[in-house]
Parts: structure tokens; sequence; C-alpha cells
């Protein structure tokens, strides 16, 4: 592809997402009504919405190879700190919202700092990723616990509904469905901006070295630990405002936002997508959501309580089928939907074989003195194609 | 021939680091791998024992093994002694012994404990307390304690005090009587002493094969070779000592006094392993 | 006087349980480098068994149905799902991260999402006085389980073969291939054992809480990854030591602070430890600047 038509797709996307909600067209199937409906309109928001946070969470995943397990606890601290400091300290959204961002990249700042640094550089011990998922997952974790254990200013189970008098008058009510879209869209733009600017910057190609070898990266004379904690208090910031924006999107703070399988939808949709391509989070965060809500859709409908168990059960359950298909997607399609177009022009995804284990943080060090691949090193892995989108 | 390499071909990392290697290894004796530093010879080693993903044909005792997995070329007959020793740190003596015991194959503990008397005593010492010479006999001892066709031993040397190369020496003749060897080696005395054919690598690739002492008495060629030699003279020391029985005198092992026996080279494997 | 020793007892009981999830999910980690999100939804697996089977036969039956389901779905997982992947350590976490949200979302779309009332045989349902605390049976029982596992792991590690193996592959997978030995045997064993504890945990944690429901794994799963931070991968002794502390810790703080602050703090001490070792890391890289 040319350079300036690559330069276009993303002109050309954004152009389509603004004309949407000016659409009356009807897609069976996907919405049950026309697009500009406002019943479809909060699905394509959350779409967006999603879509965000997963090129939020991929810059962990696919740019740094940081496989966090709690950044649902950040989307969550948005939401229930603007609802708080709306409910409580009587701020208007605006400053709410300022307030849970800060919060956002304070907390961020604060378990990031301990998840890497304790994790991270233990030498003898050999945690790297998986330290690291365990830890970030712990944190996370002890958020569910709090919002969990004082219903009293969490609403417990409940969640909170968003306090609708400071919130301006555009963002409440079906009527204005279509400002949840434009407030969802902006998130997405805002998400991605930053994040591929970064990645096209010096920045970004740092971030590479370290997500290549870290330990050649160090002896390169950059300092891993700065860059990977800035990231993860990027990450956890956009994902604190990204938690506001679900709470005005769904009118209210949910406890689901602070739980594992939140998180885990999040490195599900990456997956889905392609991790560490410039589409791939987005196209799985909108898939993902459009698959969650239609087969949640399916699972209430009444044709399938009448199926026999074998077939209702899964059916009943999207959760089943989502972890089936994620399990399919990581065997069959490595690289996500983002590498599917070079896979079927009959291209395989650019593959380097590593010795001793993928990822920076997956080293075995000199444990492995043979340095062996055991069975063959083919495939590409996920977050090791590099899209030609 | 007991082993045969025909183009034998390894990618690590988007490099070429074997382009077509073929060679063969007589079925007594010990075929020496020669080339300079990271010409490819521990990965020939690796790839031989499909620890390296590779192409092309491999033949063992006259079947193809190319297609099988590690374990199950082992199994057909090969003792490997990895460059650096690999010996099990935490594990004691007697255990790493113990696991590297074969199933169908008879144990030769007599002769290891014969040839290392110092792994009975140590038997009880964790392997990673050893000195390098000590750990070197582990991974010896390793391949002589089954009924191997083959033993592959990969820079038996590297690092050690010119007396305990002198002892590995010792052993590995000894151990050449009884089975055929392939040995990687930079200690060129050492291997005029032990080693009939040699193989010799450059860039991934055979750049010649023949009897040893033909290759070593052309300082030439060694020297285009291998980038050492007695060209320049000074740079080797013949050690001597005296037969403990024979009476006469004869060459037991040199090493080459510009490298000093603690100087590790770059090892193959880090240059392999970094894409 | 009592309540300290029903704390400290019940501490313990649940340490015991945060045990036998974590010496598994440690021993996978420490020869294969995997961490199993899937875990939890053997313990899941596990305590389901047990309550399906609880009330019709022996309850040492159902317990024995718990480990058997345990140790047959790991070991299934391996071969099918982990075993290709060996070459791609990242999506083997992947592909267990797929069966933790799905394996829990069956179950709970076969029986239910509410939690199901697990009816411990009479024997284990009684209390024991000691020391003028009434302590529950069950306690005791976890407990005695933790210490017959972690005196059988030690066993096995050091006195079988494929304990040697198991050992041996923790420092050096390749070179035991090259010894001429099958290592992913030994890694079928080794899920399939730690697949076995995580029934075990599921059953008797399904006697600790008197019931069972489908994210009952994933959640205890969180206290497992836990203890393995703090006790360090593929050691069974410090992750005996460091189960024990979190369960005593955990059930102090519930009680004399606040109930639900215990689950917290097990996270706080989680941070306090990671903290301490980055410092001493930060520490020994001051020294060497200094050299």
């Amino acid at each position: 592809m040319k350079r300036h038509v690559k330069n276009l797709i993303p002109v050309a996307v954004l152009a389509v997402l603004i004309s949407l909600p000016y659409s009356t067209l009807r897609i069976p199937g996907v919405f049950d009504g026309a697009v500009n409906t406002p019943g479809s309109l909060q699905l394509l928001a959350l779409c967006l919405l999603f879509a965000g946070l997963a090129v939020g969470y991929d810059l962990l995943f696919g740019r740094l190879g940081l496989m966090s397990f709690g950044h649902a606890l950040y989307v969550a601290l948005g939401a229930y700190s603007a609802e708080l400091a709306m409910k409580n300290l009587h701020l208007p959204l605006v400053l709410a919202a300022l307030l849970a961002t800060v919060i956002g990249a304070a907390v961020s700042t604060l378990l990031g700092a301990v998840s890497l640094k304790g994790v991270g550089k233990l030498g003898t011990e050999n945690l790297g990723t998986v330290g690291f998922a365990m830890v970030t997952l712990a944190f996370a974790q002890a958020g569910s616990i709090l919002v969990g254990r004082d219903p009293k200013t969490t609403g417990g189970e409940e969640g909170l509904p968003l306090s609708t008098e400071k919130v301006p008058a555009a963002f409440v009510g079906v009527v204005n469905t279509v400002n949840l879209y434009w407030l969802a869209l902006a998130y997405l733009v805002l998400v991605c901006a930053v994040v591929w600017w970064l990645t096209g910057s010096r920045v970004g190609r740092v971030w590479q070295a370290i997500r290549d070898n870290e330990r050649r990266a160090e002896v390169l004379g950059l300092n891993p630990f700065r860059y990977q904690l800035g990231a993860f208090v990027l990450a956890g910031t956009l994902g604190a405002v990204g938690g506001v924006v679900h709470l005005l999107v769904t009118a209210g703070a949910t406890p689901e936002t602070t739980t594992t399988d939140f998180t885990l939808a999040l490195l599900v949709m990456v997956v889905l997508g392609g991790s560490g391509t410039r589409w791939g989070p987005v196209l799985g965060g909108v898939f993902y959501t459009l698959l969650d809500h239609r087969l949640g859709a399916v699972a209430t409908s009444d044709s399938v309580a009448g199926l026999p168990a074998g077939l209702r059960v899964p059916l009943s359950q999207p959760l089943v089928l989502l972890g089936v298909l994620f399990v399919l997607v990581v065997y069959a399609v490595p690289g996500g939907l983002a590498a599917l177009p070079s896979r079927l022009r009959g291209r395989r995804p650019p593959t380097r074989p590593r010795l001793r284990g993928r990822g920076p943080r997956g080293q075995r060090g000199e444990q492995h003195r043979l340095g062996v691949v055991e069975g063959e090193a083919h495939g590409a892995h996920p977050d090791r194609v590099a899209s030609e989108l | 021939m007991i082993l045969e390499l025909d183009d034998v071909r390894v990618t690590l990392g988007g490099s070429h680091i074997l382009q077509g290697v073929s060679f063969s290894v007589a079925p007594t004796g010990v075929t020496a791998l020669l080339g300079r530093n990271g010409v490819g010879k521990t990965t020939t080693v690796k790839a031989i024992l499909g620890l390296v993903p590779r192409t092309g044909r491999i033949d063992f005792g006259g079947d193809p093994v190319h297609r099988l997995r590690t374990h199950e070329i082992v199994r057909r007959g090969i003792g490997y002694a990895p460059e650096d020793r690999c010996v099990f740190a935490k594990l004691t003596v007697t255990e790493n012994l113990a696991l590297a015991e074969r199933r169908g194959s008879a144990h030769a503990y007599d002769l290891v404990y014969e040839l290392f008397p110092e792994l009975k005593t140590r038997g009880a010492q964790a392997a990673g307390t050893l000195s390098g010479g000590q750990q070197q006999m582990v991974a010896i001892a390793r391949t002589l304690l089954n009924d191997n066709r083959l033993i592959v031993v990969d820079e038996p040397t590297k690092g050690l005090a010119p007396k305990v190369v002198t002892e590995v020496a010792e052993v590995l003749e000894r151990a050449a009587e009884r089975v055929p060897m392939l040995l990687v080696e930079q200690n060129l005395a050492l291997v005029r002493r032990l080693a009939g054919d040699g193989v010799v690598l450059a860039a991934g690739q055979v750049v010649h094969c023949g009897p040893v002492r033909e290759l070593l008495a052309d300082a030439a060629l060694t020297q285009e070779l291998l980038g050492v030699g007695q060209a320049r003279g000074e740079n080797v020391t013949l050690y001597t000592r005296p037969a403990p029985s024979g009476g006469s005198t004869h060459a037991l092992a040199i090493v080459k006094d510009r490298q000093p026996p603690d100087e590790v080279s770059p090892p193959e494997s880090t240059r392999s392993d970094a894409p | 006087m009592s309540t300290l020793v029903l704390l400290t007892l019940t501490g313990l009981g649940l340490g015991a349980l945060y045990f036998l999830i974590a010496s598994g999910l440690s021993l996978i980690f420490g020869l294969m480098d995997v961490l199993n999100f899937a875990h939890g939804a053997l313990v899941t697996a596990g305590a389901y068994a047990a309550w399906r089977l609880t009330g019709h036969l022996p309850f040492a039956v159902a317990i024995a149905a718990a480990i058997a389901t345990g140790a047959v779905l790991a070991a299934l997982i391996e071969t099918v799902l982990i075993r290709p992947l060996y070459s791609r350590p990242k999506d083997q976490i992947l592909v267990t991260v797929g069966l933790g949200l799905a394996l829990p979302a069956l179950v709970q779309g076969i029986w239910g999402a509410d939690a199901r009332q697990l009816r411990a045989p009479r024997q284990l349902a009684g209390t024991v006085s000691v020391l003028g605390a009434k302590v529950p049976t069950d306690r005791f029982v976890l407990i005695a389980a933790a210490i017959v596992v972690l005196a059988a792991l030690k066993l096995f590690l050091s006195r079988t073969r494929y304990g040697l193996v198991v050992r041996a592959g923790v420092e050096d997978r390749a070179m035991v291939t090259a010894l001429g030995i099958d290592v992913r045997k030994a890694f079928t064993l080794v899920f399939a054992i730690g697949g076995a504890l995580a029934g075990l945990a599921g059953a008797l944690g399904g006697v600790y809480f008197g019931s069972v429901s489908p994210d009952q794994g994933t959640s205890l799963l969180v206290f497992g990854f836990v203890v393995v931070v703090i006790g360090g991968m593929g050691r069974t002794d410090g992750v005996a030591l460091a189960a024990a502390a979190v369960g005593l810790i955990q059930q102090f703080t519930n009680y004399y602070a606040a109930s639900g602050l215990g689950d917290f703090a097990a996270v706080a001490i989680l941070a306090v430890v990671l903290l301490a070792r980055g410092n001493r890391d930060g520490a020994r890289r001051l020294i060497r600047r200094a050299a």
C-alpha cells in the first residue's frame, strides 16, 4: 500500500464514524433498529469506548509486552471517583473528571512503581511477565474488594447511579444518546492520537527495544523501568478517563468495572484484534462489544431456553463462547483480526523466532544455558506481527 | 560412518548461522570440529541433537534422525557434554549422574568412578559448588555412564586451568578408546593429541576436511582457517611431564599462553541467541 | 485466649487452602514457565464434583472424585491445549486465560450462578475443644491435608526419579532432554499433580465455606497468586510458609480491624514484600555503583 493511501485510512474511518449518527441504515443481526436510533447509538458508543480502552491497554500489552491483569482498577477508579466527587463533593462534571484523572495517574504511578520494581528486577527469581501479571491482578482485586465491602459509599453490588444533576443536560436522557456517542468517539480519537503519536516517536522505538529485549535495552544505556512506568501511568490515566466516559455512557458506576473479568475482556479484545498493531485493538474492541451484546441477547432469548442442554448451556453464557473463541484465535489466528488480510493473501506474517522465551519479561536468563526452543520455532507470536494496515 | 550431516542449515533470529553443513564422523576415534569463534561449531552440535530448529539430513548409525526429538535422538546412543557443562547446580553429584542413567542401557558406574574418583567422594555435594574442572568431569561422566555409540563433547577445556586441561585430556583419550567422539575444541595441542580427522567450519560452512595432522602441519592453512597456529611460533607453549610408567617424555598438553585460562571466549550460544 | 486459638486455627485452615492451590501453581511455573490462569477453574471443578457426590456416596469418595476431576482436567488441558504452544510462552498464558473465563461460565450455565450448599458429613460438621475454644473440625482436616501434601510433595521431589526430573527441569529444561529424558511427560505429570491439588482444594474449600459457587475458584486463585509471589516460584517450603502467613494475617485483620479488611491486608503484605525486594535490589545497585 502506498504511504499516502495509508495515511488516508484514519481520515476515512473517522469520516464514516462521524457520519454514522446521520445514517438511517439498518444492519439486521447487529443493531435492532436503524443506526441513528438511541439503542444503536448507545451500543456504538460502548463499542467506541471499549475500542479506546483496548488501545490504551494494548499500550502495555502490545507495545511494551507488559501483561497487566489489573487494568480494570484504573477504569473503575475513574468511574467511581468521578461519581463520588459529584455526589459527595458536589463538584461539576468537568472538575470531577479532572479529579478522577489525577487520582488515576497517582494510583497508577504508585502501584506501577511497586509492581515493576518488586517484580521486574528479581535477578535470581524468575518472575518476570508472570509475576507482573499476578501482582497487578492482586492489586486490582484489592480495589474490587474495597468496592464490594463498602456498600454505603460505593453502592456495593448495585453500583452508583449517575448524579445527573451535576452532569450537563446534553449528556442526560435517551434523546441525548447521540452526544454520548460523540463523547465516546472523542475518547477513542484521543487515545489513538496519544498512543499512535508516541508509538511513532523516539519513545515508541525505545518501547519496542525494551519489548524485544529488555536486557539489551539496558546495555544500550536505556532505563527500562522509567519507560515502563511511564507507559503504565499513561495507560492507567487514559483508563481513568475511559472510566469517566463509561460512567456517562452507562449512566452509573458499576462494580463490573472493578472485576478481573473486565481486564480479561480488554485482553481478549486486544488479542482478538491483533496486539501491537494500530487497528487491531480498535477492531477487537468493537468486535468484542458487538459480539458480547449479541450473545447476551441470544442467551436470554426464548429460542435458547427451548434448546437441549448441550446447546442451551454454552449459548446462555456468553463467556463460554467468548472464552472458547479466544482460545481458538490464539491458536488459529495468531496476530488477530488485523493479521487476517495478510494471511489471506497467503503471506505469512513476519516471524522472528526467539530463543529463551518471548517477550522481554519472559526471559529465563541463564537458567536455560542451552538456549533452546522446544518444538518448532515457527508461527508468529501475536505481539510480533507488524501489521500491514 | 557413525554420523553423517548433509546440508544442515540453521537460521536463528533471522541470521543464517549454518549455511549447509555436510560432514561425517568416523566410527572410531575422535573427529574434531574446528574453527574460529562464532563460526557455528556449537550450533552444529545443537543441530545434531535437535536442540535448535534446523533443516537438512542427519543420519546416525545409518538411520535418519533429523525428524526425531532431542530425547529420542539421544536415546539412540549419543552422549552429550555441552559447552559450559550444564550440570544441574542445585542437584547433588550423585543425582546429576542418576538423572543421566538411561533405561535399556547398562550403567558404567565402575568406569566413571575409576576415571573420576572425586565424584564418588563428593557424591552428596551440590554440583553448583564444584570447581569448573570438577563440573566438566560430571559432564563427561554423564556421557560415559550409558552405552553410547557416539559422544559429543563441546569445548571441554574452556576456561580451565592448564593442569585441569591435562586431566580432562587424559580422560577424553581413555574415553575415545571405547567410543567414537565428536570433539569441539579450541586447544590445538589437545586436538593434535586426540583427533584423527578434523572438520573446519568458517562462516557456517565446512571449509576443510581431512586428517588433523596434515592440517596442523600446514602452518599457513592453520593460520588461515583457525587464526592461530605455530606460524608465529611464540604463542604456544609445550608442557611436558614424565609419563607415569613409560619413562619416556611426551607432550601432554599445549596451552596458548596468550589466552589466560579464565578468559572465556564469547560463547556462540549468546551470539546466536540474540537475534 | 480462646479467640486467639480459634483465629489461629481458622487462619491456618485458610492458609492450608491457599497452600493447596499455590503449591501446584508454583510447581507448574517453576518447571514450565506457565502461569496457569485456569487453576481457579480446576478448583471450581473439584468443588462441584464434591458437591454433586456428597450425600450420595461416602464423603471420602467425593473428595477422591474431586481430586480425580482436577487431575484429569489438568492433564487434558496440558496435553491438548498447552503442549502445542511450547514455543509461544505468552500464548500459553492466554490459552489458560480463555479457559479460566470459559470453564466457570460453563459451570454457571449448568448449575446456576448461586452458591450451592455443601453439607459436610457429621464427623466434619462438629467442633473440637482446644484450650477452651470450640474449633470447627474441618479446620483440622484442612491443616492435616496441607501437611500431608507438603510432606508428599517433598518426598516426591527428593526421592523419585520423576521428582529428580522435575527439579532438574526447573534448572535447565533443555539439558534434561539432552540426557534422553522426555521432559514433556514431566510437564503432564506436574500439571496433573497441580490439578489434583486444586481439586482437593475445591472440595475442602467447599467444606470450609459451607458452599460452592462458580467463581469460588477464581477468587481463591488471587490469593494463590499472592502466596506464590511472596513465597517464591518453585519453592515448596517458601510457599507453605507464605500460605500460613497470609491466612493468619487475613483472619486476624478481619477480626481485630474490620471485616473485609483481611483480604485487603493480604494484598498490602504483597506490596510490602515487593517493595522490600525492590529496595534490596536498589540497595545492591547502589553498592555496586559505589564500589
